[in-house]
């Protein structure tokens, strides 16, 4: 089992994206014909067959859509952290991610509550796109 | 619905291993072994078989398969994905090729080595992620339990379901077991000691779960027509689908713009026209259900009950055999018999069918099967 952290492997449909982390932007495809965003990332629209794509920019705001906390047996990179939580948080432009809240405890994660992007430096070509309560 | 495939193939012969957490022999040894129990019993050679249809995450491939079995002349072949998905529609292969007149005598396999702790896919977690899971596993999304309880939460929230009622469903499957001398959890539990259970992916207690198992599961399939002169009492393939939904992955069932939803709505709205019934016809149910809310989510998707109301359809005993009005997994299931990504449905709703289950279902004539639902999935209907 591996110790440290798992990280993602930023490949040629990806790096756009991971790049953006870096510079502190949450970025999604949208598609330049028929405007529909992709996420994860992909050559392809599902919608009009396009391959024509631009990186747009999210507000980074969103709602907690759902979570949950997880207890052990994990990876141990994260046994010193559990019972830690993971949230799904659905993004005002209407993609959902999986994340972190980076300034709330596990019971203070509520349905619905407003959320903001941060990012964390976890490696030198990644940086995590995490939240915060919203406001704060 | 036209469907060509209907009552044209029948199961002819089953077999299954003992369950454990480490049995010790190889997942090749355990498929050939059931394969050859199933075979036997059937009143066939291995050397009939003319076609294999596996798991496509077994350890071994087709070959490996037939150079043991002494398959001679092999027509057909396929390895079907994903995981706890992939047994119905591993079954509506073996229809489709025999019906088209591709093969003959067709095995379907799942036989698995996921008993012991190091053994758990989420353990072989890698350093870089590729694909969707790049951006759910550094944030500690990796276990199926964690992938699943997203679902799950939503579902209390959106429709007031509890975990007692998901608890109903830990003790029905437990009190199917007890009976069951193949099960590896045949201890009865109750609601108190569901609830008491330790966490593991919140609000998904350790009783939520489905067990971690070594064991075997085959079925052997051939046309409606030979079966009648061969050593078994039929049990036929009314209808099954493989289905998928939009923005398809491995557990990540959240990037489609909807309200939550799995692949199981997929497979309902072709499931019932294909075979021409209801779910009222439906004698006994065996439903995936590595995880309880499974259970809860596909009564609802399949129309058992509306949107919301499958978490007050478990109560009460409802799914219980011998009283309840669907006896849903009368072996244990994934819950308390074995996890060998449903296979053992299969098994068990043979033995239903032929009227020779532990906890038969009196006059039982129409068996749902169906496979795991956050994957691309499938399900079936088995008729005697």
């Amino acid at each position: 089992m591996i110790s440290e952290l798992p990280l993602p492997e930023i490949d040629e449909y990806t790096k756009e994206y991971w790049a953006g982390c870096k510079r502190h932007e949450l970025l999604a495809q949208r598609c330049k014909d028929c405007s529909r965003l992709r996420f994860p990332p992909r050559p392809m629209c599902p919608d009009c067959s396009s391959w024509n794509a631009e990186w747009t920019k999210l507000s980074g705001k969103g709602r907690i859509f759902s979570w949950t906390v997880c207890h052990p047996p994990v990876l141990k990179a994260f046994e010193e952290k559990a019972p830690y939580h993971v949230v799904l948080v659905e993004m005002e432009e209407g993609t959902r991610l999986i994340s972190n809240m980076v300034d709330c405890a596990n019971d203070e994660i509520e349905m619905n509550m407003p959320v903001e992007v941060v990012f964390e430096e976890v490696a030198e070509d990644v940086s995590l796109p995490r939240f915060k309560r919203a406001g704060r | 619905m036209d469907n060509p495939i209907k009552n044209k193939t029948a199961i002819v012969g089953i077999g299954q291993s003992e369950f454990s957490k480490r049995i010790g022999r190889s997942e090749l040894i355990l498929g050939l072994e059931v394969t050859k129990a199933a075979v036997e019993e059937a009143g066939l050679r291995t050397q009939d078989i003319d076609a294999i249809i596996l798991n496509d995450m077994q350890d071994d491939n087709q070959l490996a398969f037939a150079r043991n079995l002494g398959c001679r002349d092999m027509k057909f072949w396929s390895g079907v994905g994903w995981g706890g998905g992939a047994v119905c529609g591993m079954m509506a292969q073996a229809a489709m090729a025999i019906t088209c007149g591709m093969a003959e005598t067709v095995m379907v396999l799942r036989s698995r080595h996921r008993g012991p702790k190091e053994n758990r896919p989420w353990a072989h977690t890698q350093a870089r992620v590729q694909g969707p899971w790049a951006f759910e596993v550094p944030y500690g999304c990796i276990r199926p339990s964690d992938q699943i309880a997203m679902f799950v939460r939503r579902h209390m929230y959106l429709y007031g379901t509890t975990s007692l009622q998901y608890g109903a469903i830990a003790v029905a499957h437990r009190k199917h077991a007890t009976t069951n001398p193949a099960a590896m959890m045949r201890k009865p539990i109750t609601l108190e000691d569901h609830q008491s259970s330790r966490m593991i992916s919140e609000p998904l207690h350790l009783l939520d779960c489905g067990l971690e198992t070594d064991g075997a599961s085959c079925a052997i399939i051939t046309s409606a027509e030979r079966a009648k002169s061969l050593k078994q009492k039929p049990v036929y393939i009314t209808a099954a689908v493989q289905a998928c939904g939009p923005e398809p992955s491995l557990m990540s069932y959240w990037y489609r713009p909807e309200e939550l939803g799995l692949h199981a709505r997929y497979a309902a709205k072709r499931l019932w026209p294909m075979a021409g019934i209801t779910t009222s016809d439906i004698d006994v149910a065996m439903i995936y259900d590595v995880f309880t809310p499974l259970i809860v989510f596909q009564l609802e998707e399949y129309g058992f009950c509306k949107a919301g109301e499958g978490g007050p359809f478990v109560e009460g005993g409802r799914i219980e055999w011998p009283d309840g009005d669907l006896p849903v997994n009368t072996h244990g299931g994934s819950l308390s018999e074995a996890y060998v990504h449903g296979m053992n449905h299969v098994f068990e709703a043979v033995k239903q069918l032929r009227g020779t289950a532990i906890n038969q279902v009196k006059d039982a004539e129409v068996v749902m099967v169906t496979s795991g639902p956050p994957v691309p999935t499938s399900a079936m209907i088995l008729r005697r």
